[in-house]
């Protein structure tokens, strides 16, 4: 039982990662869309360049949702209920970023794009500062009670929890810049010509405000829950996050003359800086202020044996099945996009 | 108005009523585009790929809607039904998990090569675009129906002293016989709702005079399937259900019918209101004996009333029960005449002289929807007062902290966002239908 729990606790923690690492560079496409394209040709080259993968990105976050729910029912319980409104705003602008970038183009209209062009930026822009905010948020504690449930004010005076306050608007800063700039390596590989350029000219700056802001983020962390920061250091898992996460950043800033590396470089920094933090908080799955007993861990979160076991027999082969339609899509959209000529497409 | 349980309910029923406008016309919609793909590679010719295109645009619409309004579905299990997704996550993790990794990357995966990647991908390989499409999201309503299915009837779980419910056998719950009839008549359903959209643009189009081609062809397909699928709806699939509600659900199907009384050789209400105060059916017109042989298979079969049943199992909303059940079953059999006549006037040549056939085509494809919307009404409401039935009540399932603020906050929210997508919908779809075959992109020209 501990080791199924374990199991799927990695295997939860690998599909948010998927999630964060696919679905983060179309998060990066909508915030920089707006400034990086400027006629309506190059905006359609920039949505070109996520159009055929975004909802397949996306679908990671559902699939890791529907993990954690069969393997633990609690967390999920507890964490989406207990942030209950920063939930819905995520959800409201999962919503408009979706319609955005499937509508917009359906309309030869300059005022109908402009407007699904600000409501991708925005959706785009709210997704990843609310989900770094819940992250912070497990990363300090939340007010968890014996039942296993919480409630939290959304915001709240200095020295009192809250959902927004200055620790987890950090790590939602940290979330929307890191992003962002994994948004400008896509698209400086999947552009060319003036849209590239004006890229090119933004990465940089924005992955060292990243790599500044996560050092910021380490230290207040820190501050705020130093058995977690400090737990990091006694825990393999977390060492090799800590691993990728330099190794992606030496990547972003010395291969700059290329055009895929520092993509891969960049992945692999988002995905380290999540391991390292799962890996810090192991066992615990949601940090309870009032102390460690009240705390949900794998073990008392989880659901039962059988359906952990049934999951992993079914588990590989869907993640499989997932990876192979994922290189199909690839395959036929490898190279440079140009915006089609004849208005098909995004 | 200060229960949180209320607004948990209208939330969760707004939010999934609303999404599923979309996916009962996508699941139908995606076996008709193969079935026009498949003849236009058997047989060539333009008419089946350009009617294909055009479906394929409107498909691509809903779709897109369908998703975006199916996110807030997963995630309310968490947000509103904390006590239910604590207690029964054990077991319906299984098929939620299942469909984010079989099904969502299916259809995410294949989506856009289908919508855009004609050209790209050649006849052959957009036909195995649309063929993962069709397979994807029937996939997706075989574990939707299989997880509602465990909480209309709860099979293959264990439970713990706790309450707590534990999967105790994977294929006992997934192939649960209760899931295997309504997947069934629910996929009839879809059918339905799309067969009678096709139906409809056909009759628009041969009513304005254009397209005809297009038209015809639109008439052909849209009405044989609508006879086909409005027959299956009832028999054998409704007829199945019916008597799966009749077995485990006796109370559900009191109410259903408006029946308080038990008795032998119950009979049928065609018409009548349920008047819950006085207990008794108000002007009801009835045929004898037709509910006992629907349930149980015999005229002298013993139908229990809900006088015989306690109050406290009686479903919450029992008049919006009885309403949704009957628009449903009259709604359908209207559907069966209806097409039946289509069908038979379109094999004698008639169809394109009777324009009042034609208008009642036209209208008809709001029905549809109506008849589906019905249809999950009467088994969510018959479900009530349980969320598993028999085992866990609705009010001991939502989430224990989240107040009627926050629900009725979040509600007018989703009010606000789906009415701007429902005309933003609305808008394009009325366009690419009165653009025709060819398409609102041929004439557009970019800067």
């Amino acid at each position: 039982m501990p080791e199924l729990t374990t199991i799927w606790f990695w295997l939860v923690a690998v599909m948010f990662t998927l999630w964060a690492v696919l679905d983060g560079f179309d998060f990066g496409v909508g915030v920089l869309h707006r400034f990086v394209a400027r006629t309506d040709t190059e905006r359609r080259e920039v949505l070109a360049a996520i159009g055929p993968v975004w909802d397949g990105n996306e679908v990671w976050l559902l699939a890791a949702g529907g993990s954690m729910f069969l393997a633990f029912p609690r967390l999920l319980a507890a964490g989406f209920s207990g942030f209950y409104l920063p939930i819905v705003f995520v959800l409201w602008a999962l919503i408009l970023r979706g319609v955005s970038i499937e509508l917009r183009s359906h309309l030869p209209s300059t005022l109908w794009r402009s407007f699904f062009d600000t409501t991708f930026m925005l959706g785009s822009l709210a997704v990843p500062v609310l989900m770094g905010a819940a992250l912070g948020n497990v990363v300090r504690g939340v007010p968890l009670q014996a039942s296993g449930y919480f409630e939290l004010a959304l915001f709240a005076p200095a020295g009192t929890p809250g959902v927004l306050e200055a620790y987890t608007v950090l790590c939602g800063v940290l979330v929307l810049v890191t992003l962002t700039a994994h948004g400008a390596n896509w698209l400086l590989w999947k552009t060319g010509g003036p849209v590239q350029a004006r890229v090119r000219a933004v990465r940089l700056p924005l992955w060292l405000a990243a790599i500044g802001l996560w050092l910021t983020t380490a230290f207040f962390t820190w501050r705020v829950s130093p058995d977690v920061f400090e737990s990091a250091f006694t825990k393999p898992m977390a060492w090799l996050g800590l691993a990728l996460t330099l190794g992606g950043a030496a990547t972003v800033v010395l291969r700059r003359a290329y055009e895929r590396a520092p993509f891969f470089g960049g992945a692999a920094f988002i995905a380290g800086c999540l391991v390292t933090t799962v890996a810090s908080l192991f066992p615990v799955v949601l940090r309870a202020q009032g102390g460690p007993e009240l705390s949900l861990t794998v073990l008392n979160a989880s659901s039962g044996a059988t359906s952990m076991r049934a999951g992993l027999v079914w588990w590989g082969p869907g993640v499989l099945l997932a990876a192979g339609y994922y290189w199909w899509v690839m395959r036929h959209f490898r190279g440079k996009v140009v915006a089609a000529a004849d208005g098909e497409g995004y | 108005m200060a229960d949180p349980l209320l607004w948990h309910r209208l939330q969760f029923a707004f939010t999934i009523v609303y999404h599923y406008l979309f996916p009962q016309l996508t699941m139908g919609l995606a076996l008709l585009i193969v079935v026009l793909k498949g003849l236009a590679l058997r047989r060539g010719g333009e008419q089946y790929a350009t009617a294909a295109r055009f479906w394929v645009r409107i498909f691509g619409l809903n779709f897109a809607i369908g998703v975006v309004t199916g996110l807030p579905m997963e995630f309310q299990f968490g947000t509103n039904w904390a006590r239910f997704t604590q207690l029964t996550g054990g077991v319906i993790g299984q098929t939620l998990a299942l469909e984010g990794l079989f099904a969502f990357m299916l259809e995410s995966s294949f989506l856009a090569m289908l919508v855009w990647g004609e050209k790209k991908l050649g006849p052959k390989k957009h036909f195995a675009a649309a063929v993962a499409l069709f397979f994807g999201s029937w996939l997706s309503g075989v574990f939707i129906v299989t997880t509602n299915a465990f909480m209309q009837h709860p099979v293959g779980y264990l439970r713990g002293a706790d309450g707590v419910f534990a999967l105790e056998d994977f294929w006992t719950y997934v192939l649960n016989p209760w899931a295997l009839a309504q997947y069934a008549h629910n996929q009839m359903a879809s059918l339905v709702t799309a067969s009678f959209v096709v139906t409809a643009v056909g009759a628009f189009w041969l009513l304005r005079g254009t397209h005809l081609e297009q038209a015809r062809l639109n008439l052909k397909v849209g009405t044989t399937t609508a006879l086909i699928a409005s027959l299956a709806v009832a028999f054998p699939t409704g007829d199945l259900q019916a008597k799966l509600v009749a077995e485990h659900q006796p109370a559900a199907l009191a109410a259903m019918e408006g029946r308080f009384e038990s008795g032998r050789r119950a009979e049928i209400h065609l018409i009548g209101q349920p008047n819950v105060a006085a207990r008794r059916l108000d002007n009801p017109i009835g045929v004898p004996a037709v509910l006992s042989f629907l349930a149980f298979g015999r005229f002298n079969a013993e139908v229990v009333g809900l006088n015989d049943i306690p109050e406290a199992e009686w479903p919450t909303s029992i008049e919006l029960l009885y309403y949704s059940f009957h628009v449903m079953v009259g709604l359908g059999t209207l559907f069966i005449g209806l097409m039946g006549l289509a069908v038979l006037f379109r094999w004698r040549g008639w169809l394109e002289k009777s324009p009042w056939l034609l208008w009642a085509l036209m209208l008809a494809f709001p029905f549809p929807y109506i008849a589906n919307t019905a249809g999950w009404m009467t088994a969510e409401l018959g479900r009530q007062p349980w969320l598993v039935y028999g085992l866990l009540r609705t009010v001991d399932g939502a989430s224990p902290l989240v107040h009627a603020g926050d629900t009725a906050f979040s509600l007018i929210g989703f009010t606000g966002l789906y009415l701007v997508l429902g005309l933003a919908f609305l808008f394009l779809i009325g366009r690419e239908v009165l653009h025709g075959p060819a398409g609102a992109h041929a004439e557009v020209t970019h800067a």
